[in-house]
């Protein structure tokens, strides 16, 4: 067991964790925060994408004690205060990006670290980027849609919660 | 998911990370853990100490020396490495490499360090660093050990790395040739999150008058470890590389591989691009040198 100190959500957060635990399940289980999904647990599907310092990482390919001093951004953290969706989030509803839901999370902050570093990306830019998302219903042309349109939006506003 | 980690150390420094080392020879150094993480998942559950790399500065950083030779810090991420100018400059068949492994989250979490370490005849980075003649810089509480990389590699998934030592940085000697090329090619059947059915990498150092000073092709999953195509480099030393040799090229790189027999291709398929790579590769390389065909 060891204590860390990371940030969640611009949240600070201290607590323990056992050594060979990994990320996403502290994030699931002593966070709470189930947006966060549990998918291939071999780093290969992206459902438990998360942003860590900014740059999107496989939360099942982490120990949470290594992950000690940073700055982690859920799905969760991408919301609004009082609730409302961001941009990008409700860019994917109105695509009709989402189906089953299950890759939805990863897929959408891996698009959001993309339009950050790059708020107008190409059709190519935005393949490369969310290569490591897998989606099982295969709403990719949706999915394409959604982070182009929300590319659109966030040139209106970008709303940014670390 | 929940790993049988008996203890997770954290050193802040390399000389505490070895001193650990020293005293638990079992224990095993994790960088971005995306190889060992995995393998262990496969294995039985067994109390396992491991050496988190993270916070050592010592193994950051890429630099290019005076004397050209380029010195790549163990603990850079495939992502550090595609956003190197030194690299992009220097070897920029590593960086093709480095965008060519895994998805954006590995690439983003994986090391050079830990891709060498981990033994894999298909690792992206091996054909580059094969190719280059890289050294390995280990070190251990006892001392630094230099290895060239072609003496490293053991077997599938096993390399010489002796208990109680880390892989603090690899170095790539430089050429002395007034021009220099290099290409990384690597054959899969999906263009992401593949690992490679070949992988052919050239180095190309290239003369004033055309001819071919220094050389280096290798091949990944073309052996049970990554391999130098000798046979060719010789062939090609001292010429100037011409339509016609390219055939002889792909043919002697076949002479030192031993592809093998799997659900992911047949011999016989590994065979034909093997041949076609390394053909493709040393021309790339010898154009990019600014050398004509």
């Amino acid at each position: 067991m060891q204590t860390i100190h990371i940030k969640i959500n611009g949240k600070d957060w201290t607590g323990p964790v056992e050594d060979g635990e990994t990320l996403v399940d502290m994030i699931r289980y002593r966070l709470g925060l189930t947006g966060t999904k549990r998918g291939c647990e071999v780093g290969e599907c992206g459902a438990c994408t998360v942003l860590i310092d900014g740059v999107p990482n496989a939360s099942c390919m982490w120990l949470a004690a290594l992950a000690d001093g940073k700055s982690i951004t859920t799905i969760e953290g991408l919301t609004n205060e009082d609730g409302t969706l961001s941009p990008i989030q409700q860019a994917f509803i109105d695509a009709g990006a989402v189906q089953c839901g299950f890759c939805t999370p990863g897929m959408i902050l891996s698009a959001y670290a993309l339009l950050k570093r790059n708020p107008h990306p190409t059709r190519e830019e935005i393949k490369v980027a969310l290569s490591g998302n897998m989606c099982r219903c295969a709403t990719y042309e949706q999915v394409m849609e959604a982070v182009e349109r929300a590319s659109d939006l966030l040139a209106a506003a970008v709303v940014e919660k670390e | 998911m929940m790993y049988s980690v008996k203890e997770l150390y954290r050193p802040e420094t390399l000389t505490d990370a070895l001193a650990y080392m020293a005293e638990h020879p079992d224990a095993r150094p994790i960088a971005g853990g995306t190889d060992i993480l995995v393998s262990m998942r496969k294995k039985k559950p067994e109390d396992v100490l491991l050496v988190g790399l993270q916070n050592l500065q010592e193994l950051r950083g890429i630099r290019r020396r005076d004397d050209g030779t380029v010195e790549i810090g163990a603990y850079n991420t495939f992502t550090d490495l595609a956003n190197s100018p030194i690299i992009a400059e220097s070897v920029p068949m590593l960086r093709t490499a480095a965008l060519a492994m895994g998805g954006p989250q590995i690439q983003n979490a994986a090391t050079i360090g830990g891709n060498v370490c981990n033994g894999a005849t298909s690792a992206d980075s091996a054909p580059g660093l094969f190719a280059r003649g890289a050294i390995l810089v280990l070190r251990s509480a006892a001392g630094e050990r230099r290895v060239p990389i072609t003496e490293f590699y053991d077997g599938p998934g096993r390399v010489k790395r002796q208990s109680g030592e880390i892989l603090v940085s690899i170095e790539l000697p430089a050429y002395s040739a007034a021009h220099y090329g290099d290409c990384y090619i690597k054959f899969s059947t999906r263009k992401a999150m593949d690992l490679a059915l070949i992988g052919c990498a050239a180095s190309c150092g290239v003369a004033e008058d055309g001819t071919i000073s220094d050389i280096g092709i290798a091949l990944g999953v073309a052996a049970p470890t990554p391999i130098r195509a000798v046979e060719a480099e010789n062939f090609l030393k001292g010429k100037r590389l011409t339509a016609d040799m390219l055939e002889e090229v792909g043919n002697l790189a076949l002479a030192n591989a031993k592809p093998r027999d799997s659900w992911r291709a047949s011999k016989a398929y590994r065979e034909q691009i093997i041949r076609t790579l390394a053909r493709r590769a040393v021309r790339a390389a010898y154009e990019m040198a600014g050398g004509v065909l």
